[in-house]
């Protein structure tokens, strides 16, 4: 009745069933706290210089951007929290598309005390259009943050930083 | 240890009426693994609800074994998701994640770029020869989910094929001598 084998199985199942309990305590944990609210975030992005405005020889619009930074994620962080993926995306409108998103800069952020930080950063991805829209057009600046678990859901936030108007020609 | 002569004392011993209900016992778990994967393809949407990382290009966030679960909803593509898509000639799925994102105006078909967050580089060059963008039939899902190192399991067992055998034979053996 009680050999080897049905020990080893029933064990098994045990620290199975009650390892998935755990995981799924943990993820519901996140409903109970607020780093979901995006009003606990403090943040401020805006446009230092137009480095480079041009036209690419495929007849894209192409900008480099000097960018000011300043973010404090510290709220985001509980003890189901892995990692922060941060990033600033560029969001405007044109005629032939409702949406354009480009991300120009995104930062990994690990523990809560790298959560807080201020930088003056090129952005790291080029904005390109598709097309030649961008001559005075006016793009927001949205800030983005990921909030992955160490098991469970992941947790999307944004918030609207500033606007900037591109300007009339290129460099 | 006398497991093993009982083992073999046990299946010497079987009868058919014994046969049949562990049969039946056996159809009843493999019906009922069918029935979860049928149903979680039903509720995500997505027509392969759990992957394995297989790749290291999205550490730290995910690392080789973790498993992931995809929702494939009609909400539109946006920057910041983590997607699994499909490149035409390769045979394996890509997690990663959307770094830009072109919607269409007229029609709302989109134009996505993705990044691993571990690569140096955009995924142009991993798309097919002269792709510029993935559009919405290559994307499979969406990460909504995350359970670290359980697809070990299963990179163990396509590199390792032999330890897959000695493991189903186990639990085969294991069904066929249990008796309560």
């Amino acid at each position: 009745m009680h050999s080897f084998g049905t020990r080893l199985n029933t064990v098994l199942t045990l620290a199975a069933l009650i390892l998935a309990l755990l995981c799924t305590l943990t993820s519901l944990s996140d409903n109970f706290n607020n780093n979901n609210k995006p009003s606990s975030v403090k943040a401020h992005v805006e446009v230092l210089k137009v480095n480079r405005f041009r036209k690419q020889l495929s007849g894209n619009d192409e900008v480099s951007l000097t960018l000011n930074i300043s973010v404090d994620l510290r709220s985001a962080f509980t003890w189901n929290t892995k990692q922060v993926f941060v990033f600033v995306a560029a969001e405007y409108e044109t005629a032939k598309n409702s949406l354009n998103q480009i991300s120009l800069w995104d930062h990994i952020i690990q523990d809560k005390d790298h959560a807080k930080f201020q930088t003056q950063i090129t952005t790291k991805y080029l904005l390109i259009d598709q097309g030649s829209n961008l001559r005075g057009k006016n793009i927001k600046l949205v800030l983005h943050w990921y909030i992955m678990p160490k098991t469970g859901r992941t947790i999307e936030n944004k918030m609207v930083m500033s606007d900037f108007r591109l300007p009339e020609a290129y460099t | 240890m006398g497991w093993i002569g009982e083992t073999v004392d046990s299946i010497k011993s079987i009868q058919i009426r014994q046969l049949l209900s562990q049969a039946i016992t056996l159809g009843i778990i493999v019906t009922s693994a069918l029935i979860i994967w049928k149903a979680l393809l039903c509720f995500t949407g997505s027509e392969s609800p759990v992957v394995v990382v297989l790749s290291g290009s999205m550490e730290p966030g995910f690392q080789r074994g973790d498993i992931l679960f995809l929702h494939m909803s009609k909400d539109p593509i946006r920057a910041g998701e983590i997607v699994v898509f499909n490149v035409d000639g390769r045979p394996i799925p890509i997690v990663h994640r959307v770094i830009k994102v072109h919607e269409r105006r007229d029609t709302g078909e989109v134009d996505v770029l993705t990044k691993g967050d571990n690569n140096p580089e955009h995924d142009r060059m991993l798309y097919a020869r002269g792709q510029q963008w993935l559009n919405r039939h290559h994307i499979m899902g969406r990460a909504v989910g995350f359970l670290p190192y359980v697809g070990w399991v299963t990179i163990i067992m396509t590199e390792k094929p032999i330890i897959k055998y000695i493991l189903i034979g186990a639990l085969g053996l294991l069904i066929i001598t249990s008796k309560d």
